[in-house]
């Protein structure tokens, strides 16, 4: 069997960015396994703007973004397949995938970087009753339909779900002529970021409901129209509210799933939160040696962020190769009082002594709370924001010496003070 | 002039179509939709039932034991999906008991082998760990079974096309009439078919079908049944088929495993008046969901992964209808609703050999009974999977990710007769969007097979025949 020292499961933004870093880190031998026919992954399809302000200081359209990543992989001679899927992986770290050019092949690894991004959460997911004819499409599924396609999905449009990739179709639809009769979200804020509320729908005069689902969906070969009510606060639709909303199609944006089903096979422990892997400081699973980064892990507001955590898990990855080990004495964080997850969960004891960056979401929306970081119950990191909500991520990084501080802990809880 | 006249591309229709091709005949199969398999075939439990449940003396409880009977061989023969998985029906209420007891007889009666009732809690979790606690007997059937009944169905009319049935489709019959040798079928597009003898296999249209002919009226009912589908995740939840002990308050909701490892949950049971309206209500799924959990408490919600509806057949007389009607040589096979996928195989025989009498049929010499199934790229060892792309590249090229389909498959899928014509047909041959994600990555990719194996535009391409277009036109 070929042995290879870092296998990169995914060329999308996080494999292309874990394979730079990985590089610069001093490691050779790598492989990026991509099933598509391009490099960039979801990025090929985001052909607006609004990427890697953080990263590059200027806003770039989604394949551009790649391109610069695309052009650093290639720039350094890193190999990768394309039209290669990646059907298992291992706990013993054997990579096996296929293609049409190679066949099938297996691999040995040494370090592998699960890099393969995440799903959309389809209509069976959120139960939506009615009938199953044409028209009802994924936003991300419509997205790729008109911007690598070419082909407009429908003329009279509902939107189901304000996350961002539904407010993002809303603009894209109105361009192509389409009519987006309404968004309609379930919760009473939404998920998306506030900019792409105001560009892709206040700009164009396109309603957005919140506390609103729909019910049910009408048409027999294709939709003819989306029954929408207004739900209570245990989020029940109210009969008396119901009222026919005349469209040919619904587009979902009702969330994103890390797409962990290789982790399943290699045993790596999955959170319930995220769906994505339990990981540590180095973004490494319980299995050693494989490493999780960007939307397979927990899905991200922006690329920026991907790019940044995907840097960061290809040095990791590289540092293993060249001998490093985690020590076995780990501290798990607890997450309470309206934190629902950060990343990383777990702290390697011995090996805390820089600066460490948390990500976290919140469950709900809070104003004019502190962000704090306890250990044994003593506050030793604080943060007040005027708002947090659960669409923005939220980001605190402990100096070297607060970090010092949860070394000697036995308990750590990041938490929400009201 | 034709010998036979199937109406109706379901498993009824189809498995006819096939054990009619064992002779030397001329028969053409007329179905309404774009595909076979595209009514009541398409969507119910999918259960080999074990037989006990029918009432003694009636065809329901003839056919069925007949039919279970068969399925293993049928199902090496054709190729498709099938497991004798077991059936238990659970007693969830001491004073009940007795109900058990009184489906064993009846079992007995009906000429089923193999039943026991297992008494406790304890004894029931050691067949079925994740059953309820408040589970307390079980009817045993051993011979109970499940198999996919699209798949089924799809592999007899395969087989049947191979020894030389015809198949129109889009072919709705709006009349018959009784000619000099025969019948005359007229269908909307306007075509006249002739043939000597007509067999009705209209599923929930048959009476419709019945009532242009035959003096004796038929009155069908559509029967809807709500499902929900669990992830493959969950396929650990049960390994027989559990049904729920009939109680005053109707007959309780199923919980199986599919055979492709999926748990099935279901169905409801409301009557319709649309004999097209296989629309899901919120009620109804919550109702199958809730129902299935007094067998399965730890079935979770966020597991589901699609919801559907399908409609049963049923007929006044709460019996089929098989066989010759009134009017010489138009043949009746109607009313099959539960336990129907069961009883499918037998009757086919049955009936096969009824109208060979009639016609005086002689055997094929070289009836071909075997079927070769789609290869199945998912389920193969690593082994066979290089062999497989050595052979074919594009068995190397996976199109759905979720469930592991190549565009191999796809393309055999398409290329078959009868072949897949849209996503849905090529979803029920190779399972390509049946997973978790529904179809999200792989929709645009099998469209652009589709036209180009149809030699079509990718507008023409459709989610399941008629106007379900998947794209409207052009971007600007």
């Amino acid at each position: 069997m070929k042995k290879i020292n870092l296998v990169i499961v995914g060329g999308g933004p996080a494999g292309l960015a874990a394979a730079k870093a990985a590089y610069d880190c001093g490691e050779r031998d790598i492989l990026i396994l991509e099933r598509e026919a391009e490099l960039g992954g979801i990025l090929n399809q985001c052909i607006h703007n609004g990427f890697g302000l953080h990263t590059f200081k200027e806003e770039l359209t989604g394949p551009e973004y790649a391109a610069r990543y695309v052009a650093e992989v290639k720039q350094r001679n890193i190999a990768y397949k394309l039209n290669a899927t990646v059907i298992d992986v291992s706990k013993n770290k054997v990579v096996t995938y296929v293609s049409e050019e190679d066949g099938l092949v297996q691999v040995q690894a040494t370090a592998i970087i699960l890099a393969c991004g995440c799903r959309e959460r389809p209509r069976g997911a959120i139960n939506t009753a009615g009938m199953r004819g044409a028209g009802v499409f994924s936003a991300g599924t419509a997205q790729k339909l008109v911007n690598i396609d070419g082909y407009l999905p429908g003329k009279e449009v509902v939107i189901l779900g304000s996350g961002d990739i539904g407010l993002i179709m809303a603009r894209r639809m109105t361009f192509e002529g389409a009519k987006v009769q309404a968004v309609v979200e379930l919760m009473p804020y939404s998920s998306g970021l506030n900019r792409n509320i105001v560009q892709c729908l206040n700009d164009f005069g396109i309603p957005l409901y919140f506390s609103h689902t729909v019910v049910d969906i009408k048409g027999k070969d294709r939709v003819t129209g989306v029954v929408v009510a207004e739900v209570d606060e245990k989020l029940r639709p109210k009969k008396e509210t119901e009222r026919l909303i005349p469209c040919d199609t619904l587009l979902l944006s009702v969330g994103l799933l890390p797409e962990n089903e290789l982790a399943k096979n290699a045993e790596v422990q999955l959170s319930n939160t995220t769906g994505g892997a339990v990981v540590d400081e180095n973004l490494m699973t319980n299995i050693d040696g494989v490493f999780e980064c960007g939307n397979v892990l927990h899905v991200h507001d922006l690329v920026d962020f991907v790019s940044a955590e995907s840097e960061n898990a290809g040095k990791c990855a590289a540092e293993y190769i060249q001998g490093y080990k985690p020590c076995h004495e780990k501290i798990t964080i607890r997450c309470t009082n309206g934190v629902r997850y950060c990343v990383p969960t777990v702290l390697n004891k011995d090996d805390v002594y820089a600066a460490q960056s948390f990500k976290m979401r919140v469950s709900n929306v809070f104003k004019k709370v502190e962000l704090a970081v306890l250990a044994d119950g003593v506050k030793v990191f604080g943060k007040k924001r005027p708002v947090v909500a659960p669409g923005e991520m939220e980001n605190i990084v402990l100096s070297a010496e607060q970090m010092k501080a949860l070394k000697q802990a036995s308990d750590v809880e990041i938490t929400l003070i009201k | 002039m034709k010998d036979v006249i199937v109406i109706g591309g379901g498993v009824v229709g189809c498995s006819i179509a096939r054990e009619l091709s064992r002779y030397k005949t001329d028969v053409l199969l007329l179905e309404r939709g774009n595909d076979v398999s595209v009514g009541t075939t398409k969507a119910n439990s999918g259960i080999v039932h074990g037989g006990y449940d029918a009432m003694p003396g009636t065809l329901k409880a003839h056919y069925n034991v007949l039919g279970n009977a068969m399925f293993d061989q049928l199902a090496q023969e054709l190729e498709f999906p099938f497991r004798r998985n077991g059936s238990m029906v659970l007693c969830f209420d001491e004073t009940q008991k007795d109900k058990l007891q009184e489906l064993y007889d009846r079992g007995v009666k009906n000429g089923v082998k193999g039943m026991y009732i297992v008494e406790g809690n304890d004894k029931i979790k050691q067949m079925e760990p994740y059953v309820s606690d408040q589970a307390v007997a079980a009817l045993v059937v051993p011979s109970g079974g499940i198999a996919s009944p699209y798949e089924m169905c799809i592999a007899y009319a395969e087989n049947a096309a191979q020894n030389g049935v015809e198949f129109r489709f889009l072919s709705e019959v709006t009349g018959i009439k009784q000619t000099e040798g025969g019948f005359d079928v007229t269908c909307r597009d306007g075509s006249v078919h002739q043939g000597k003898v007509v067999v009705n296999c209209a599923g929930v249209y048959a009476d419709e079908i019945n009532n242009m002919i035959c003096p004796e009226k038929l009155h069908i009912t559509a029967r809807k049944g709500d499902y929900v589908l669990m992830d493959k995740t969950c396929g650990y939840l049960a390994s027989h088929t559990l049904f729920q002990l009939p109680t005053k308050m109707g007959k309780g909701i199923l919980v199986t495993p599919t055979t492709h490892g999926n748990i099935l949950v279901g169905p409801t049971a409301t009557d319709v008046q649309d004999k097209d309206d296989v629309a899901t209500t919120a009620e109804e799924l919550d109702q199958a969901f809730t129902k299935g959990t007094i067998t399965e408490p730890s079935l979770a919600r966020r597991n589901i992964i699609t919801q559907f509806s399908g409609l049963r057949a049923h007929l006044d007389t709460d019996d089929f209808v098989v066989g010759e009607s009134s009017v010489k040589g138009f043949y009746n096979v109607a009313g099959i609703e539960s336990p129907g996928l069961t009883c499918a195989p037998a009757i086919a025989v049955d009936v096969a050999e009824q109208i060979a009498n009639k016609l005086q049929l002689k055997h094929k010499l070289h009836f071909d009974a075997k079927r070769k199934a789609i290869p199945h790229f998912a389920t193969m060892s690593n082994i066979e999977r290089e062999k497989l792309i050595e052979r074919n590249p594009l068995y190397g090229r996976i199109v759905c990710r979720c469930e592991v389909v190549t565009e191999g498959e796809i393309v055999d899928a398409i290329r078959r007769n009868p072949g897949a014509k849209d996503l849905d047909g090529v979803k029920r041959r190779t399972r390509a969007g049946m997973g978790r994600c529904q179809a999200g990555f792989c929709t645009p990719r099998v469209m652009e097979i589709l036209a180009r194996e149809l030699g079509c535009d990718m507008m023409d391409i459709t989610k399941g025949g008629g106007s379900s277009n998947v794209v409207i036109g052009r971007t600007k």
